[in-house]
């Protein structure tokens, strides 16, 4: 009977927790789409010019102007614009002349599946490496690790990708070259998720999957080195902190052996604000990085949004950032979710 | 043979000005007794208490000519013989439960955590652990159990810590300021309780505070600490008779309620007593 009543409560407090984040979601979404309309109402860029060209007459133009809907109040073509994102409508592109939506549905997945690759890698060695750092503190492995990371913060990251290719690609041939995936493994296997590791390892075209592979490694890598470096240091100073707390002498006169000390509970406690840390590497990852995306010739959500800012192509950049934005909101949202279950103190505020 | 025989304890840091000892020389025996240490801050009562332990913060470290627990010499262990100690046969209490519990486990996790790690099974532990629970006057051990620390108050959470460090039996126990963070009125019970379980276990006790009417009170011997070194060593019950002349200030500034002493003395401190 009380377990019931109990359980009940606990699951009335999820359920609006789950609301009221939904409802700063929502809030934040808004203001985020205000902000990207406004910016692309306020650019000095004509969206008209970029449809029929400098040599319209003032008739077509007109006639363009009009059929874009720019004759409306600002409040009017806010509302209309916004009603068709809601209906996933983002409009069209003046350069690929295909839907927006469809554009971002076709780069996305290439940039989401290097970002992925990279955080992947960035904090299954970075936070590792942190952790070593911060327990042989003043050590030989911290002052490793230190130019490790500082190598990773001011190296330019076109001059890796550069570097990497020459050495690796050019001359011991170990890896592939730019792109994503080499011409005769593409149609070993139809795009699904637009994932070309998932899509080939699903549908079992393992000499795909190795194509693939090989050609995402080195920018992963390198995207992952540079999130290496970020969370390598966070997770040192976070540790530092926490091994000088007083629960963690606790734990040694309790007699817990010293690994678990720093993995199980040093660890666990620096977890919460390293959640925050990964998160926003992530999301910068998956903003798309330009240069790693130029240099690899990497057909992502970077390259294509750069493509449509040389190119006036505003409704494209627009969708971009809508994009970019949402996934800001998501990964904060996902973080803010995994510190409740992290820490046990930020469960309870009523 | 006596529980904890100390001789000659040195407690050394490196400074930029070469290394200074916070601990100079101290020399005690305890048997299943409490004996209380007190000393203003800075005095090296709570750095005496960690390198019985084996704590001694890094770089700091800690020699004696003597330091042996029943009969074992704890100055040469390896990590592996210290953690079998730590937690079974000797153990301390810290300050503030608001820090000395992780914050992110729950209690009772906490407390089967000493248990586990000594090999107890998991039913054992958890079994044991409510009983201790129990045994410290928590009233519903069983929410208590589950609670996270932040959801403890400072009387509880002490209350905990004291559990937790009593679970395994130890034959030795050391309180550094055990009660300093708490009310006045809940030190009061919380001294009780640890008093009775000391009592009921035939303990050996350290009481590191720099409150010198409680520890008069709770303990048989005391330990006056100066700078480093042991200046006075006395019965309890004799705090009255004490000849150094620190230990006799610090006796003088105790206010009276049945006496205007006003202003209360300053605390003499002499270079001369250092040495």
């Amino acid at each position: 009977m009380t377990t019931t009543l109990l359980s009940g409560r606990r699951s009335a407090r999820w359920i609006m927790k789950i609301l009221s984040t939904l409802g700063t979601v929502a809030v934040t979404f808004l203001g985020l789409l205000i902000v990207t309309f406004l910016i692309g109402r306020v650019v000095p860029v004509d969206p008209v010019l970029s449809v029929v060209g400098d040599r319209a007459t003032q008739a077509q133009y007109d006639a363009a102007y009009h059929a874009l809907g720019l004759d409306k109040p600002l409040i009017e073509q806010f509302w209309i614009w916004l009603v068709n994102v809601f209906h996933g409508d983002l409009g069209t592109s003046n350069l690929t002349t295909r839907p927006i939506a469809e554009d971002i549905a076709r780069v996305f997945p290439a940039t989401l599946e290097l970002a992925t690759v990279s955080i992947i890698l960035g904090t299954a060695i970075g936070i590792p490496l942190g952790v070593w750092a911060a327990v042989r503190q003043g050590k030989l492995v911290d002052q490793i690790v230190r130019v490790v990371g500082l190598v990773g913060y001011s190296a330019p990251v076109f001059w890796l990708g550069l570097m990497g290719l020459l050495l690796f690609y050019f001359k011991m041939g170990l890896i592939s070259g730019p792109g994503r995936i080499d011409l005769s493994y593409e149609y070993d296997f139809t795009p699904v998720t637009g994932l070309f590791l998932i899509d080939t390892a699903m549908q079992g075209a393992w000499g795909a999957f190795a194509n693939v592979f090989s050609h995402i490694i080195l920018p992963a890598s390198l995207l992952g080195y540079l999130s290496l470096a970020y969370i390598s240091r966070m997770t040192r100073s976070f540790m530092l902190n926490e091994l000088g707390q007083e629960y963690i002498t606790t734990a040694r006169v309790k007699g817990v052996p010293e690994w678990r000390i720093i993995w199980g509970q040093a660890l666990r406690n620096a977890a919460v604000p390293l959640v925050t840390v990964v998160a926003l590497s992530y999301a910068s990852l998956l903003e798309g990085s330009v240069l790693t995306e130029t240099v690899f010739a990497w057909p992502g959500l970077g390259q294509y949004l750069t493509n449509s800012l040389q190119n006036a192509d505003m409704n494209a950049v627009l969708g971009g950032t809508l994009v970019i934005g949402a996934i800001f909101v998501g990964l904060n949202m996902l973080s803010d979710l995994l510190y409740t279950l992290l820490d046990a103190r930020t469960r309870n505020r009523k | 043979m006596s529980l904890l025989d100390v001789q000659n304890l040195y407690v050394t840091f490196p400074t930029r000005n070469g290394p200074v000892d916070v601990v100079r020389g101290v020399s005690f025996n305890l048997g299943r007794e409490r004996l209380g240490i007190v000393g203003e801050s800075g005095s090296g009562k709570s750095q005496t208490g960690r390198a019985i332990l084996g704590l001694t913060p890094p770089p700091g470290s800690a020699r004696a000519d003597q330091l042996s627990f029943e009969g074992t010499d704890l100055r040469n262990l390896t990590p592996k013989q210290w953690r079998k100690l730590r937690g079974k046969r000797m153990s301390m209490v810290m300050q503030d439960p608001k820090f000395s519990l992780n914050p992110v486990m729950a209690v009772g996790k906490q407390l089967m955590e000493v248990l586990r790690t000594h090999g107890a099974g998991r039913a054992a532990a958890k079994q044991a652990a409510l009983e201790m629970l129990e045994a410290v006057q928590i009233r519903d051990p069983e929410r208590v159990f589950r609670a996270y620390p932040h959801e403890l108050s400072g009387g509880m959470g002490q209350r905990v810590m004291i559990a937790m460090m009593l679970v395994s039996q130890p034959d030795l126990l050391i309180a550094d300021e055990p009660t300093s963070a708490l009310d006045v009125t809940i030190q009061i019970e919380v001294l009780r309780i640890l008093d009775r379980l000391v009592a009921e276990r035939g303990m050996g006790l350290i009481f590191i505070s720099h409150d010198l009417r409680l520890v008069s009170s709770f303990c048989d011997r005391v330990l006056v600490m100066y700078a480093g070194r042991v200046v006075e060593e006395l019965k309890a019950s004799e705090l009255e008779q004490a000849k150094h002349p620190y230990t006799q200030g610090l006796i003088n500034c105790l206010p009276d309620i049945d006496e205007d002493r006003h202003p209360l003395p300053v605390l003499d401190r002499d270079g001369a007593w250092a040495e």
